[in-house]
């Protein structure tokens, strides 16, 4: 072998090895397992001990997806019910009133999770996170099966039920496309208190966790959104615990892990399965074929079986019936002796008597003849 | 196989189809108004009419003009009822054909045409029913010839139904087929029997405990009584039973009222079949209680049991798998067939509560009680029409194909 044949061997195993280790890591991304997350992907934090509740961020919002502007700014009875994103407003403020101390605002939208729910859902791929850290949706390719409502842990998306022509899922875009241009996000850039702070997501939660750190007591020590569903681009920080604001509980593992154990049993089934049905298509031909072979050596016993049977009683019956005829000629015979024997003697008893009817006619007594 | 011989038969054949109806059509409005006017067949067509109806209504005024869905219950029961259900109790496609030709229980032979037909049908109208429910139906093929999300649940369950509708419309071709005189075609399809049936088996599988791994996604919002890692399992295992119970069910609705379309083989054989299948359900049945209740213990819920989940919970297991578990091994050792047609009707039930608590009943089971779902007329009424549209199309098929018996020139083993 030269050595350039030796290296183009190097090269196609080197290859194939790349190809095999690429694949796995594809597979292991579309099961859904963890992948890396960024370094510089970005996030928001918010500060619920800084948010007024003014709802500036909601016409801020509307403003900059040209959506209808929320109605009702600044009137406070819009606090009485809870909110949550709609088809026509991507973030809503609630206020989660307490028994003791000023009510807590928390404002509400797609928590752009590290590793999404409802991009792993969509059967057609909608959804896609994006290295940045926006999870963005291609309105072109939705069915509108609403399968990533189902997933979301936070029941963001929202669907247009009232459309009939283009009905959509819609949520915050995280402004991806103001990002894009440089810009920030149009609720953060408003935010008149500092209640919402644009940044990348590692740096954030240094600083969720200094002012934790820095004011003890005031802040739960849990930064919503660090663990949960393995990870959001949107971090929490609040007074009380974050269910009292209505924020579900979660697990640490993410959503795609949940069914990726699902997904990949696939092949194993399908690989499985044909070797264990045709296996038991053979075993019950087998049988069959065994069943079938006993049952024809059956009927081939009792088929020769019941012929030698035949041929015995054949065999008596022509026995027997020799024998009849020969005793019934034997019968005959003998009857037929007698009845000549019997004529014989008839006849010369007749005879006889003629002879002496006869004599008597010959008599000379003249008698006759007067 | 001699393709000139095919084709010619086939346009031969088409031809002399094409001019029979010709020569039919005139008389097509007398055919119609020739259906007897029974009162069955009157509700039948007021059903339709109505349906027709909501069609309309469905795609002018969009899904949220007819149905009480809304962004926190995004599903309901054109999903949990129509697609669950209708996919679970077709099941008895795959069951019945494994049994026959894969296991090699021949006798069960003349369960496999009505089976398959209901199967193909149960599928096609899963496939109707959600083009209702999906917001862009005439985007239903994206997920397989244009954008394939792989790492979704719903895309397996997708691509397998679809590819399983093909193998059950080519199972099913031979009764029309024969119906048609197209013999070429006919023992060509005959012969692909085996791989159809292992490939059969092999979607069922696939599609029917992805159907369970679809609420994976939702631990927080599946009540913990329901939720399991082990959900595809528990799918595909009741499945089975599900699958044989319809059988079993609709046999008997068959023996009610089509007894006139059945031949002898027919009669005969599905006693038989009556017995096996409810022994094998009952097992299946016990297995699958089995599996629920280990998994209770497991996730150490028992404490749940006291609430109303728990009654729910145990009205499901105990009442409508327990219950008619017992009974089909009861009706078997007996040969009781009103008990086991009895049981059969329970388990069918058993499926549709089983699927409708997993999707709808204990699913946001969290939320206050306004913020809950429950459909709203017209969603039960198209889910009626569904249901009616099937029951039709069986009766015409009953009525026109050699489906509950052989077909005089085709004797052979299908
Ligand atoms: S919060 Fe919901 S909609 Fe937003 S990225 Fe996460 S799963 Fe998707
Ligand atoms: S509704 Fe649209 S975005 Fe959501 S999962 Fe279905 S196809 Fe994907």
């Amino acid at each position: 072998m030269n050595r350039r044949k030796f290296l183009q061997l190097l090269g196609i195993t080197g290859g194939a090895a790349t190809a095999v280790s690429m694949g796995a890591r594809k597979a292991v991304a579309a099961s859904g397992a963890r992948v890396e997350p960024d370094r510089n992907a970005v996030g928001v934090l918010h500060d619920s001990t800084l948010c007024i509740g003014c709802r500036r961020c909601e016409a801020a919002c509307a403003r900059v997806n040209n959506l209808p502007p929320p109605k009702d700014l600044g009137d406070a009875a819009v606090f009485d019910a809870k909110r949550r994103p709609e088809v026509d407003a991507y973030t809503v403020v609630n206020r989660y009133d307490r028994n003791a101390g000023k009510p807590i605002f928390r404002k509400m939208q797609c928590n752009h999770c590290l590793e999404p729910a409802c991009a792993s859902a969509c059967f057609v791929r909608a959804f896609k996170k994006t290295p940045e850290g926006p999870v963005v949706y291609d309105p072109s390719l939705c069915v509108g099966c609403r399968y990533c409502m189902i997933a979301c842990p936070f029941t963001i998306p929202a669907y247009d039920y009232h459309k009939v022509l283009n009905p959509l899922v819609h949520k915050c875009t995280l402004c991806a496309p103001r990002l894009a241009e440089g810009k920030l996000p149009g609720c953060v850039e408003i935010c008149p208190t500092g209640a919402l702070v644009f940044g990348k997501r590692t740096e954030l939660l240094d600083l969720a966790r200094e002012r934790i750190r820095k004011t003890p007591g005031l802040y739960e020590d849990h930064i919503y959104g660090e663990t949960e569903v393995g990870g959001t681009s949107w971090l929490y920080l609040s007074p009380v615990p974050h269910a009292e604001l209505g924020q579900p509980e979660l697990d640490t593992t993410s959503i795609p892990e949940l069914t990726s154990g699902a997904l990949g049993a696939v092949p194993m089934v399908a690989a499985l399965w044909p070797v264990l049905l045709t296996g038991a298509y053979a075993i019950s031909k087998r049988r069959d074929r065994i069943a079938a072979e006993e049952e024809a050596a059956a009927v081939a016993k009792a088929v020769s079986e019941a012929e030698s049977k035949a041929a015995e009683e054949l065999k008596k019956a022509l026995a027997k019936a020799a024998k009849e005829k020969e005793s019934a000629l034997a019968k005959a015979a003998q009857e037929k002796d007698a009845a000549v024997a019997k004529a014989l003697a008839e006849a010369e008893a007749k005879a006889a008597k003629t002879a002496a009817t006869e004599a008597a006619a010959h008599e000379p007594d003249g008698k006759g003849e007067r | 196989m001699q393709y000139p011989s095919v084709i010619r038969e086939t346009l031969d054949s088409a031809r002399n189809q094409a001019a029979l109806w010709r020569s039919r059509l005139p008389s097509f409005k007398e055919l119609l108004l020739s259906i007897p006017r029974t009162p069955a067949n009157i509700v039948t067509a007021a059903i339709l009419a109505m349906g027709a109806l909501l069609t309309l209504l469905r795609f002018t005024l969009g899904i949220g003009g007819i149905s009480n869905l809304d962004n926190v219950n995004p599903w309901g029961i054109w999903i949990g009822f129509d697609l669950l259900c209708g996919v679970a109790l077709a099941a008895g496609g795959y069951t019945t054909s494994a049994a026959c030709y894969l296991f090699g229980l021949k006798r069960y032979h003349g369960a496999v045409r009505p089976a398959i037909t209901t199967a193909f049908l149960g599928y096609l109208f899963v496939v109707v029913a959600l083009h209702y429910d999906v917001g862009q139906p005439w985007r239903l093929v994206y997920p397989i010839f244009v954008s394939q999300g792989t790492t979704s649940v719903l895309f397996e369950v997708g691509l397998c139904v679809f590819i399983y509708l093909c193998v059950l419309l080519v199972e099913w071709t031979p009764a029309s087929l024969e119906w048609l005189g197209l013999k070429t075609i006919r023992s060509f399809v005959v012969k692909l029997t085996l791989p159809l049936t292992i490939l059969g088996v092999i979607l069922s599988t696939m599609h029917q405990s992805s159907l369970g791994a679809l609420f994976l996604t939702s631990p927080g919002k599946l009540h913990p009584l329901w939720y399991s890692s082990f959900l595809p399992v528990f799918f595909f295992v009741s499945s089975m039973f599900a699958g044989m119970s319809m059988v079993l069910f609709e046999g008997g609705l068959a023996h009610r009222f089509l007894h006139h379309k059945m031949d002898e083989a027919h009669l005969h054989s599905s006693r038989e079949i009556a017995l096996g299948f409810a022994k094998a359900s009952s097992f299946v049945m016990a297995g699958y209680l089995c599996m629920r209740l280990f998994d209770l213990a497991m996730n150490n819920n028992w404490a749940y049991l006291g609430t109303g989940y728990g009654l729910l919970y145990l009205v499901e297991l105990l009442g409508f798998v327990a219950l008619p578990m017992l009974l089909y091994a009861f009706g078997v050792r007996e040969k009781r067939f009103g008990l086991i047609r009895a049981a059969s009707l329970m388990a069918v039930l058993g499926i549709v509560l089983n699927r409708l608590n997993v999707c709808l009943i204990a699913f946001n089971w969290q939320l206050p009680a306004d913020e809950r779902y429950f459909p709203s007329i017209m969603e039960i009424g198209l889910s009626v029409f569904i249901v009616t549209m099937i029951i039709t199309a069986y009766r015409i098929f009953a009525h026109f194909l050699p489906m509950l018996h052989e077909h005089p020139e085709y004797k052979d083993a299908h």
